[in-house]
This record gives structure tokens, C-alpha cells and sequence, in this order.
């Protein structure tokens, strides 16, 4: 079993949990996941690895309450195992000296971008970070960002904090200060990260994204994340999960996470059920 | 009595019949298809066989199960035996007796079925391994310790049949597996209504017993490595990772929602149990009509899944004509008291989706038999502008399984064939790295269980040879 060792908060409905599980801190790298399941019952749930330490063995993830594991997951407290957690899995972000890059997270995307600016910082790059919420309220790890990261550019929605607008704002703002701009990762919603790639499309930038369609076994067994890349049929989880953004196809990306939609809303409607029952 | 008198007397008792549950009832639930024999059945269907001296039938077993001996056993009455025999050659009698094709196998040889009905050698040996599992508490000394240690790859029928003799032979055996329960495709893939899984589960509770460790969640090339482990100090590795990488068939609309692979629908409903869901957390889908393109076993266990599920219209779709559907006959039978419908010489051409990325319906192509080709069959070829189009909710692609690359790719030095399966010596199963065997479907390609049973305990006597050499 994996012991949950460490907790916290970040924001409403979003939890930062360190997970032993020495063998995969050994091995992972930024950019990889890991699959988790809760108990005997429970789903296989792909999460991005946020940070690792080798010498304590624990994988720190970052989860949104988003529906019914991830629901559990951010109820989960120190003390608490997962059943399984298997990783490292996909292949790590291609780490090397670009001059200068841009890292944009948005919402929950944060979390995954957080190793890979560790890690272009420490190859020599400089890292602007752009960051991006609904409200200020809701940024996520901007301490931690700003230590791997050169420059930090936040945007919200509301403007309660940084630029009022979208990541693509803070990019722009970026980009205006005359940056050569190498490559640019970006992660966050399907519905962001299609945004930027939009944006940087006519510019030329090279733009890497990190795809999280949904998975069952995260070994290429299953094809269930399947996506198209260059009219090319990818598997994410082996394949990826990053690709070349200007390459994807996000519409067809998006319409396949709906997949489950019905059974989604019927199993959160169960689980909110079960919480406050026990009057009957 | 002669001989000759005798077997022209058995030849006219017929085969008897399997007791299964009734076709309409058992389209709706997960529970086993097939009862199995009671005793007096079995006990009755073993007197037919005539005892060969020099039994046919076991040349057609591919790991030479004792057949005479075991069903001389169950004739006599003494079932615990029976079992006992069977288990010499074959690791999982329970398994074969249910999912091995006899009717190509074992009893496609049995001298009676030249005249009349081959005895059923499957469904016997289902009962005596059933037998043995509900009666017996394995006993196991545990041999002399070797001091050698030997990883095995993949917790497949393969890994875990060379696991067990390897186990045997004294040497400390730890399996890797990556999904988070061992059993490979008996798992995953063959459904609980073919397969129940507690036998399964079972079986690898006694290899655990012999002191067999099975560590889940690793996914080899990703959290170690085939060199990591030969450096951490395994005397010797197995390959066992099958073939599970499903295949598309490139038409447009693959990608639609609605469109799985067969792993993935199985997966779904076998291993996480969608069937069950939201008591499991897992869901799986079907609409009201579902077609399954392929006609092997894996789409037959996919179209009776769908059924159980609720679909309405279950639709085979097959290239070729009903003689070359390479599904064992058992299941294609139990389909069609199902109500599978079949639907042959037919070709899907596309998918066709909706607005939101759903699918609405499948456009086939109808063809005929042509010449006989080279092979003698007639092939099947395309009739010109006879396209149709059929409402359909949902797909499940099941035309094949390749290597997954995830091993192979990540070890230096492995020899692999075109394909991308690792190649092996004939005799030992020794891959072009020393020290180093693989087995099962990761080297024939998609097979059998028997077959990847078959090639672990090759691979398990070659491994001990190997490492007997070494020492
Ligand atoms: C490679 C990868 C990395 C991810 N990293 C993180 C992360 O670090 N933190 C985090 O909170 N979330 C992450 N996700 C998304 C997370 O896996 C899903 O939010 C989670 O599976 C939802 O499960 P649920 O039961 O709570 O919600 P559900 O009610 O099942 O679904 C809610 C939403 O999640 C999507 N979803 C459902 N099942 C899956 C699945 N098996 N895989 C992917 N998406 C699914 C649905 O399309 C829907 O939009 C990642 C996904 C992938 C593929
Ligand atoms: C749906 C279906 C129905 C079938 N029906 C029949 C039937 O009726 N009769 C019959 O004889 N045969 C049948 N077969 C075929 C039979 O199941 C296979 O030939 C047999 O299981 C092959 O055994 P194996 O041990 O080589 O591989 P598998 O059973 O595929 O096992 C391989 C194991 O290795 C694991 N693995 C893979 N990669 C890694 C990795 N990187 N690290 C760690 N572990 C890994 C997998 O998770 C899996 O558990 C069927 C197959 C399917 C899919
Ligand atoms: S293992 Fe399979 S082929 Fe061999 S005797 Fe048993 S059922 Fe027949
Ligand atoms: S060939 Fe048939 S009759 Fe002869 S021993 Fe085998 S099962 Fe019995
Ligand atoms: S999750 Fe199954 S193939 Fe990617």
C-alpha cells in the first residue's frame, strides 16, 4: 500500500498530497504520471507527478475535485493508503539548454509545469513562467513557481491578482518585452492549452502541450487515450503525454473526454449521496 | 470383448452434453455459461474413452496432458487422482479446460471422433480440476533453495506457468506485473461468464504458496528495466508480456465516441469491473446496437459482453465466410444461441459521427468468394458499389493484438522479428541476450493460453539448464 505522509490545502477542492512509493521516485522524471486507485473498488486515475524526492522515496500530486476519485482523493488525509500507484509513466519532457523559454500553467496546470521550469532552470535556460487562475484565490503554488523560475508573469480572469485576462494576456505581455522566445510549454485545460497553441501558431513558436485524455491501463494496452497528432493516431500515455501542440487536435481531444459524461455526473451524484447519508 | 468390438460399442454412445445455462437467461447475467458435468456425467463421458495404447489424442495437446491416465481416473471414480495427473503437465487444468480450442487440439486427434465424437476432453478435465481446487489444500515441500534468483516479466498464463516451475526446481522467483492483479489476459481480456476469475485468482494463490512473489504496479521499462534487473542480482529474466497492443483498422471515424478497442471494452467490464459499475468506480458503455468487427475469440467475448450490457442488436462483422472464423467453435455456438447476429462477407469502410464526436452509424461493403488462392482458400473479395450504411451506438474493434513495445524497446541487444516480437531460441527460449528467455504470445504472437503455458515451462527448464551451466 501507499501511505499518504503529507497534506495541504492549496485552494478549495484542491489538495497537494505526498504519496510513498520509493520506486517510482527513483526512476521519475518531469513530465511523467503515475495511475492511482483508491481502494478494491475504485478507478485507475492518471495524475502528474509535481515533484519527487528520491531520498524519502515520496511522489508529491497535486488533484482537483473534479468527480468521484478525484473527489475521494482530496478527502484523503496523512495515514491514508491508495491501494495501487503505478509509474513512472510516459515519457519525460526533453530537458535541455533552449536559451529562453516560457512555462505557462493554468489552474491545476501549475502543478505539472512546476518540475519541468525546475528543471529548464537547471539546465541553464531562463524560465519566464506564466501563471494563470479564475481569481487570485485560486493560483496554486506561485512560492514554489517563483523559486524555478526566472521571471513570473500571473494572469486572472477577475484580475484579482496580475494581469486581468487569460494566460494568452500574460504571454503576450511576455512576448511585447522583446523575448526571444525558444519553446514554450504550456498546461492546463484543453480549452487553455488550445488557446495558446492558437496564439503562438502564426508566431512559430514551438509549442509543447500535455495531453490528458482519459486512460484505463497507461501502458498502450487499452487505446482509450488515443488522440490524433499530425492526422496521426497517438497513444498519450506512452506516447506522450507531451506533443507538439501545433500538431494536435483539440476539438476531437475535448469531444472524447465527454465520453463518460453521464456515468460521471451519476457517480458524483452517488458519492455526494453516500456523504450525507446515514440517515436512512 | 475385442477391441475392435469394444470401440465400435463406445463410438455409438454419444458425447455427452455440456449442462449450461439457458440461452436467454444467461444473454443477461456475468455468471459461467457452462456448468460443468456432475459426477455420474463425467464418470460416464470418461468410460467412452477406449484407453488407447498409443493415444492420438496427446499429440494434439501442445504439453502432452496425460490424457488416458486422467480420464481412466475419473472413470474409476477416484477424481482427486485425476486431477493430481492432470496437474503433472499442465499448471492450470481448471483454465485449459475451459478456454483451451480442443476441438483443434486434443480431441481433433482422439481416435473417436474419427466414427463418431471425440470423448470431451476439455470439459473432463474442467471437472477434475474443478475437483481437485474445491477438495484439496495444496501441499508443497519446498525444495532445496538453488540461492539463484530469476524475474519474471508479466503475470500472464506464460509467466506464471514458468514461475511455478521454476519455483519447483528451488530457484526464488519474483514476477512483475503491470496492471495491479496478476493473470494477463484471464484477467483482463476473457470474461467472467467464459472464465470466472476466483479460479484464476486460485491458481496464483498456490504459486504464491510455493513461495512464488508477485510484486504488481511494475511496469517494466518505465520503473525498471530487463539490464537493471540482470545487474541487481537476477541470476536470469523471462519475458512473459504478451501480446497487448490493440490494432486499429485505420478507417475514418476510429476515433469517435463510442468506438473502443476490445482491450478496452474488456478491460473495462473484466478487470475493473464496469459491469458492476457505479458499485465500481469504472464505467462502460453501450448504446442500443454495437457492432464488433473481427471474429475471432476476442470478439466474441467482446459481442457477449455487449449483450450482457444491455445492447439490443450485437452485430459480428467479418470479412471472410463462417469456416474461417478462427473463434473455438464452443464460443461461436454459444453466441449464436445468444442472438449474436452475424453478419458475413461484410467490411466496415467507415464510422460515421455526429456533431458532438459521437458515433451515429457504420458504412459496411458486402463481398463474395472469389478463386481459390495459393492457400487454396477462396478469397474473399469486394462486391463493387454495394455499400451500406447501419445505425449503430457502438463499436468494438477486435481484428488482433501485437507486441507491446515497452520491454523490447527499452533492452539494448534483444533480437526482435519484423513484427516486433522477440525472438527465442526453438529448443530453450533463450532471447539473443544471454541469460535472458521470453515466451507466450510476446514471441508467437496473439495464440493461446495452452500455448503460452506450454512455452513457460519450456522456458523454465531452459532457464534452470541455464543456470545449472552457470554455476
Ligand atoms: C496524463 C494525465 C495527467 C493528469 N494529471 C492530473 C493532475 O495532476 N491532477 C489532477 O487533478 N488531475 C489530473 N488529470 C486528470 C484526472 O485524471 C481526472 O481529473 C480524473 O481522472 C477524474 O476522475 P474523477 O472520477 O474524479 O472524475 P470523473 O467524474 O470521472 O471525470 C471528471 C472529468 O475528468 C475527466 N476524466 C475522467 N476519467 C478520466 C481518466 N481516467 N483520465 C483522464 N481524465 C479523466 C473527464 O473527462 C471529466 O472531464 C490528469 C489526466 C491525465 C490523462
Ligand atoms: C479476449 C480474449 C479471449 C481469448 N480467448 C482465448 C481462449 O478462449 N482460448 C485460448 O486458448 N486463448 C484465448 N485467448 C488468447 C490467450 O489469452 C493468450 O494467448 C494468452 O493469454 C497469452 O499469454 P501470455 O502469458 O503470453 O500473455 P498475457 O496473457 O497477455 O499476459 C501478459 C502479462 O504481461 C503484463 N505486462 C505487459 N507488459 C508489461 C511490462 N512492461 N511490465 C510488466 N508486465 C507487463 C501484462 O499486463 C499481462 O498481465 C484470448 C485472448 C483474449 C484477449
Ligand atoms: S491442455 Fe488443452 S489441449 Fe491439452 S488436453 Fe487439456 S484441453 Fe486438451
Ligand atoms: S484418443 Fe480418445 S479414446 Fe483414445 S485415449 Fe485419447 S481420448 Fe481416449
Ligand atoms: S491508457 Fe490504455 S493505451 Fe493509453
Amino acid at each position: 500500500m501507499y501511505r499518504v505522509v503529507k497534506k495541504r490545502l492549496l485552494a478549495t477542492g484542491i489538495a497537494l498530497l505526498d504519496v510513498e512509493a520509493p520506486a517510482v521516485a527513483a526512476k521519475v522524471e518531469p513530465g511523467q504520471f503515475v495511475i492511482v486507485r483508491v481502494d478494491e473498488l475504485g478507478e485507475r486515475i492518471p495524475l502528474t507527478v509535481m515533484d519527487f524526492d528520491r531520498e524519502k522515496g515520496t511522489i508529491t500530486i497535486v488533484v482537483q475535485d473534479v468527480g468521484y476519485s478525484s473527489a475521494i482523493i482530496t478527502r484523503m488525509n496523512e495515514g491514508d493508503e491508495f491501494q495501487d500507484f503505478v509509474g513512472p509513466l510516459g515519457v519525460a519532457s526533453e530537458i535541455e539548454n533552449h536559451g529562453t523559454v516560457v512555462c505557462i500553467g493554468g489552474g491545476l496546470g501549475i502543478a505539472p509545469i512546476y518540475p519541468i521550469a525546475r528543471a529548464l532552470k537547471a539546465a541553464g535556460n531562463h524560465v519566464i513562467s506564466v501563471l494563470g487562475s479564475r481569481s487570485a484565490d485560486l493560483l496554486i503554488l506561485e512560492d514554489e513557481m517563483r523559486a524555478v523560475s526566472s521571471e513570473v508573469v500571473i494572469a486572472t480572469n477577475d484580475g484579482s491578482a496580475g494581469v486581468k485576462g487569460f494566460v494568452t494576456d500574460g504571454l503576450a505581455q511576455v512576448l511585447a518585452q522583446g523575448h526571444e522566445v525558444k519553446v514554450i510549454w504550456a498546461i492546463g485545460p484543453m480549452v487553455m492549452m488550445k488557446a495558446v497553441v492558437e496564439y503562438t501558431r502564426p508566431l512559430g513558436i514551438k509549442t509543447i502541450v500535455s495531453m490528458n485524455p482519459i486512460m484505463v491501463d497507461g501502458t498502450g494496452m487499452c487505446g482509450a487515450c488515443r488522440i490524433s497528432v499530425g492526422n496521426e493516431t497517438k497513444f498519450a500515455c506512452v506516447d506522450g503525454p507531451e506533443f507538439d501542440g501545433h500538431l494536435v487536435d483539440f476539438d476531437l481531444a475535448m469531444k472524447r473526454l465527454a465520453f463518460y459524461k453521464d456515468e460521471e455526473n451519476r457517480a458524483k451524484a452517488r458519492l455526494e449521496c453516500d456523504h450525507e447519508g446515514g440517515h436512512h | 470383448m475385442t477391441e475392435k468390438v469394444e470401440s465400435t460399442k463406445k463410438v455409438k454412445i454419444p458425447r455427452h452434453e455440456m449442462p449450461c445455462q439457458d440461452p436467454q437467461e444467461r444473454a443477461h447475467n456475468f455468471e459461467e455459461v457452462a456448468l460443468g458435468y456432475t459426477q455420474e456425467m463425467a464418470v460416464e463421458e470418461a468410460k467412452r474413452c477406449l484407453q488407447c495404447k498409443k493415444p492420438l489424442c496427446v499429440t494434439g495437446c501442445p504439453v502432452e496432458v496425460l490424457i488416458p491416465d486422467f480420464v481412466k481416473q475419473i472413470a474409476q471414480g477416484d477424481f482427486q487422482e485425476a486431477g493430481r495427473v492432470l496437474k503433472i503437465k499442465n499448471s492450470l487444468p481448471a483454465v485449459c479446460g475451459r478456454v483451451c480450442p480442443q476441438e483443434a487440439q486434443c480431441e481433433s486427434k482422439c481416435i473417436l471422433g474419427i466414427k463418431g465424437e471425440s470423448v470431451a476432453i476439455g470439459r473432463l478435465e474442467r471437472f477434475a480440476a474443478d475437483f481437485g481446487m474445491k477438495s484439496e489444500e495444496v501441499k508443497f515441500e519446498k525444495p532445496v533453495q538453488s540461492g539463484k534468483r530469476v524475474a519474471i516479466i508479466g503475470a500472464g498464463p506464460a509467466g506464471l506457468a514458468c514461475a511455478g516451475d521454476l519455483a519447483k526446481a528451488g530457484h526464488a522467483v519474483t514476477v512483475l506485473e503491470a496492471l495491479h492483479v496478476a493473470g494477463g489476459v484471464l484477467m483482463y481480456g476473457i470474461p467472467q461468464f467464459r472464465l470466472p476469475k476466483e479460479i484464476v485468482q486460485t491458481e496464483i494463490a498456490n504459486l504464491k504458496k510455493m513461495g512464488v512473489e508477485i510484486l504488481t504496479n511494475q511496469v517494466v521499462g518505465k520503473v525498471t528495466s530487463v539490464d537493471e534487473l540482470m545487474e541487481n542480482g537476477y541470476d536470469a529474466v523471462f519475458i512473459g508480456t504478451g501480446a497487448g497492443l490493440p490494432y486499429f483498422m485505420d478507417i475514418p471515424g476510429e476515433n469517435l465516441n463510442g468506438v473502443y478497442s476490445a482491450n478496452e471494452f474488456l478491460t473495462r467490464t473484466n478487470l475493473m469491473k464496469g459491469y458492476k459499475f457505479p458499485d465500481y468506480a469504472t464505467p462502460v458503455k453501450v448504446g442500443k446496437n454495437v457492432a464488433v468487427l473481427g471474429a475471432g475469440n476476442v470478439a466474441m467475448d467482446s459481442a457477449r459482453t455487449a449483450l450482457r450490457l444491455g445492447a439490443e442488436n450485437v452485430y459480428i462483422i467479418y470479412r471472410r465466410s463462417r469456416d474461417e472464423m478462427p473463434a473455438r467453435k464452443e464460443e461461436l455456438e454459444h453466441a449464436e444461441e445468444e442472438g449474436i447476429q452475424f453478419r458475413l462477407l461484410t467490411n466496415p469502410v467507415s464510422i460515421q459521427g455526429d456533431e458532438r464526436g459521437w458515433i451515429k452509424s457504420l458504412t459496411c461493403l458486402r463481398y463474395e468468394l472469389g478463386e481459390p488462392d495459393a492457400s487454396g482458400r477462396r478469397a474473399p473479395v469486394a462486391i463493387q458499389g454495394s455499400e451500406f450504411e447501419i445505425p449503430m451506438d457502438t463499436v468494438v474493434v477486435a481484428i488482433g493484438q501485437g507486441p507491446n513495445p515497452l520491454v523490447t524497446t527499452s533492452t539494448p541487444g534483444l533480437e526482435l522479428n519484423r513484427r516486433g516480437n522477440i525472438v527465442a531460441d526453438a529448443e530453450t527460449l533463450m532471447t539473443s541476450k544471454p541469460g535472458v528467455f521470453a515466451g507466450g504470445d510476446i514471441v508467437t504472437g496473439a495464440a493461446t493460453v495452452i500455448l503460452a503455458m506450454g512455452a513457460g515451462k519450456k522456458a523454465a527448464a531452459g532457464i534452470d539448464q541455464y543456470l545449472k551451466s552457470q554455476s
